[in-house]
């Protein structure tokens, strides 16, 4: 057993209202930047739907995550390392910057400073790469808001493998969900297998996986490599960019900014404790289906005394014990088991899980026929099909994931049952394979969810790897460069001025 | 002239070669790239990249190898000088064709491309035209060597190569009389040389041979074992 403590991240979709604003506050913050106008660390995706960029979800086309080969080894699905070698000069996996869009910004200035006209005067798009005028906007960051495009080009969406789905194309029928998306900062991450250069690397101390911007190449195997397509290649500096998990943010006990910003109190972080010896046993499960339950052995109890001291030998500091031991995560995942990882059967071992969302009672008609169990309908019943969910979720196995909107429908009922009628029925509990003190702490997590809750965050142990005496005087959080300010100025190696985006005459 | 650019500017090129890539390395690794333009425009970068980089490394290496293997290696394996000649005609033309056909391509994307076009930096055009320039000459070359098979040329240029590599005097006398084509091809080659470090050429030093040694595929990185026995 190797004990290695990393920040998870669980996001109940439940109460998801696909506002963005994690989104927006995560751009603001990290890609405000030439070269990156096209990359979100953090986008929101309306399913069901072909997402960003376009048919992400589809590894047959994209080789994204990893592969068991016949032999039962465990190989990125892009190729062994000289096949990834071999492919340097053109990657053939890679996404052109049209399958995300192309960046766009709007000639503003038109609207002030246009002559008198008999119309009113527009401030019409322009390609932020060339400058040049773009007649037709074809593609954007959330091209299918709100169920946006016609069903026949959303209802490619991987998630609907094994599902009639003609049917959720009928106005009756339809139904709709969001999934906001970032780094998974995996377990067993392609990105860091496929990187040629060995630029990118997780922090043994919280997991989070980032890519060291002076030794990366730009040789762009991670972009290809990552499943969830959250590596951005940045154009114009010519090397890739991932979602950093706020770090300077968790070093110092803080949330990440999509975390802190969400208005819906979705987003929980905790410490999750894993036996890095068992990663590679769990990514390498002979069955897809395999893979969640897989994973969920990697994890460690901190509870347990055994855990504890290995924990200590192997230099996990104690308050990231003691935070282990009241993760939400660790609660969501193993406890009240309504967390799942996003697509487990890519093998990474992804750390941003999702309870998946309840739904309504699909045909409002039948709401008195169908089956009620209780005070609870059947989850069967429910408006987004669980397969489809499971298929997110599971690898397809729709089993953990009726149990957990069970579970969820359970909290509900009993809640309501408390608050309204003023009965504690214990029954509804037992019923779902929960206790009373489960529902009432779910509900208190789940419904209330405050802040202190919902972050459990041990701040960074600077203080046994660095003599703070050394670093006075020293630059903080810099673009790379040294010292630098993040403002590159011109020099003989080609490294560029920074200047404002000019647009071209005759606007 | 002739002296300073085959006897001096030799030793200049080099010395910008070594030192400015060792610094730029050190002082300024956030530039030291691909810069990789896939991303986009895919049209006319798979095909062409891979033509152009497999033609000009086997170019190369043709080059290194041929120039600066002593000639007593190849009397003790019995390859003639002619031999050796027809061995570099062959190769190094069709090396060549596949970097003329590669680099038109991706010579054609950079110039007509708007994305491409915008995007690249003065050098990004120039190193490329400056490339393509002298495959041209080189292959013009092929013309020249193909009136003397004897591979007298030749050992003449492996004369002066490796007397600019072992610091002999007079090294630039070995090569006096060859035909002009030879010589603007030497010349530019050693521009190109000097230029290296100021383009992104240095991407060719990154080759990321050690990904195949690397144990295992992952790579975890602690603060803790940085500063361990300290």
């Amino acid at each position: 057993m190797r004990v290695r403590a990393q920040i998870g991240m669980v996001l109940n979709l439940d109460k998801c209202i696909g506002c963005h604003t994690c989104s927006v506050t995560c751009k603001n913050v990290w890609t405000s930047r030439d070269g990156v106008e096209y990359a979100w660390f953090n986008n929101v995706e309306t399913k069901p739907g072909t997402g960003y960029p376009t048919d992400w979800e589809n590894q047959s086309r994209w080789n994204g995550g990893w592969e068991r080969t016949k032999r039962g080894k465990l190989q990125p699905k892009q190729g062994a390392k000289w096949r990834i070698l071999a492919n340097i000069f053109g990657n053939p996996d890679l996404p052109e910057i049209d399958d995300y869009y192309e960046p766009f910004d709007f000639d503003y200035d038109h609207l002030k400073s246009a002559p008198e006209m008999e119309a009113f005067p527009t401030a019409r798009p322009r390609s932020k790469i060339t400058g040049e005028r773009m007649e037709k906007i074809v593609k954007g960051p959330n091209w299918e808001e709100i169920l946006g495009g016609e069903f026949s080009k959303r209802s490619q969406d991987y998630n609907f493998e094994g599902i009639q789905k003609e049917i959720y194309g009928e106005y009756e029928n339809t139904f709709m969900m969001y999934l906001p998306r970032l780094c998974e900062h995996c377990l067993n991450p392609t990105c860091v297998a496929s990187c040629p250069s060995g630029a990118i690397y997780k922090r043994e101390e919280d997991g989070i996986v980032l890519i060291d911007q002076e030794k990366c190449r730009g040789w762009r195997m991670c972009v290809s490599g990552c499943p969830y397509k959250k590596i951005y290649y940045n154009w114009e500096s010519g090397k890739s960019e991932k979602c950093t998990f706020c770090y300077p943010r968790i070093e110092s006990g803080n949330p990440t900014v999509c975390s802190e910003t969400c208005v819906g109190r979705i987003r929980y972080l905790g410490v999750m404790l894993y036996d890095a010896d068992k990663i590679e046993e769990a990514a390498n499960a002979p069955e897809t289906t395999d893979l969640y339950e897989a994973q969920l052995d990697v994890f460690l109890d901190p509870s347990d005394p055994e855990v504890i001291a290995a924990a200590r030998r192997d230099g996990v500091p104690e308050d990231w014990i003691t935070s282990a031991q009241v993760s939400p995560i660790w609660k969501m995942a193993m406890d009240w088991k309504i967390a799942f990882p996003l697509h487990p059967e890519y093998r990474t071992l992804p750390m941003v899980w999702y309870i998946p969302p309840l739904s309504p009672i699909q045909n409002a008609a039948e709401a008195g026929a169908i089956g009620i169990d209780g005070d609870m309908p059947d989850v069967r019943s429910l408006r987004i099909p669980v397969k489809y969910l499971a298929n997110m979720l599971t690898a397809g196995d729709e089993e953990p994931v009726i149990t957990a909107l069970e579970r969820m429908l359970a909290m509900r009922a009993y809640m309501r049952a408390k608050t309204v009628d003023g009965v504690i029925d214990e029954g509804i509990a037992e019923r779902v394979g929960l206790t009373k003190n489960l529902i009432e702490d779910m509900y208190k997590i789940m419904a209330i969810a405050d802040y202190e809750d919902r972050f459990v965050i041990p701040t960074t142990h600077r203080e046994n790897v660095e003599d703070a005496y050394d670093l006075r005087g020293g630059c903080g959080f810099t673009d790379s460069n040294g010292c630098s300010t993040g403002i590159t100025k011109g020099s003989m190696f080609g490294g560029r001025k920074k200047a404002a985006f000019t647009m071209p005459e005759g606007a | 002239m002739h002296n300073f650019l085959f006897g001096i500017y030799p030793y200049i090129a080099t010395a910008v070669l070594l030192i400015g890539s060792i610094a730029r390395y050190e002082r300024d690794p956030f530039t030291w790239k691909s810069s990789s333009s896939q991303l986009l425009r895919r049209k006319q970068l798979i095909m062409g990249s891979v033509l152009f980089h497999v033609g000009i490394l086997t170019i190369f290496g043709g080059h290194f190898v041929g120039l600066l293997t002593p000639i007593w290696i190849f009397d003790t394996l019995g390859v003639s000088h002619s031999a050796k000649q027809m061995l570099a005609i062959i190769a190094g033309g069709g090396a060549g064709i596949l970097m003329l056909i590669g680099g038109s391509m991706l010579l054609h994307r950079r110039l007509f491309d708007p994305r491409i076009r915008k995007t690249s930096s003065f050098a990004d055009i120039a190193i490329l035209v400056l490339l393509m320039v002298q495959l041209l000459l080189g292959l013009g070359t092929i013309l020249s060597s193909l009136q003397h098979l004897d591979g007298g040329e030749m050992t003449k240029f492996m004369a002066w190569a490796q007397g600019i590599a072992t610091f002999e005097k007079n090294a630039a006398d070995h090569i006096s009389d060859v035909a002009l084509v030879f010589k603007i091809h030497v010349a530019l080659g050693l521009t190109i040389l000097l230029l290296f470090p100021f383009t992104r050429l240095v991407h060719m030093l990154s080759v990321p041979l050690r990904y195949l040694t690397r144990p295992g595929y992952q790579i975890v990185r602690s603060r803790r074992q940085s500063t361990r026995g300290k």
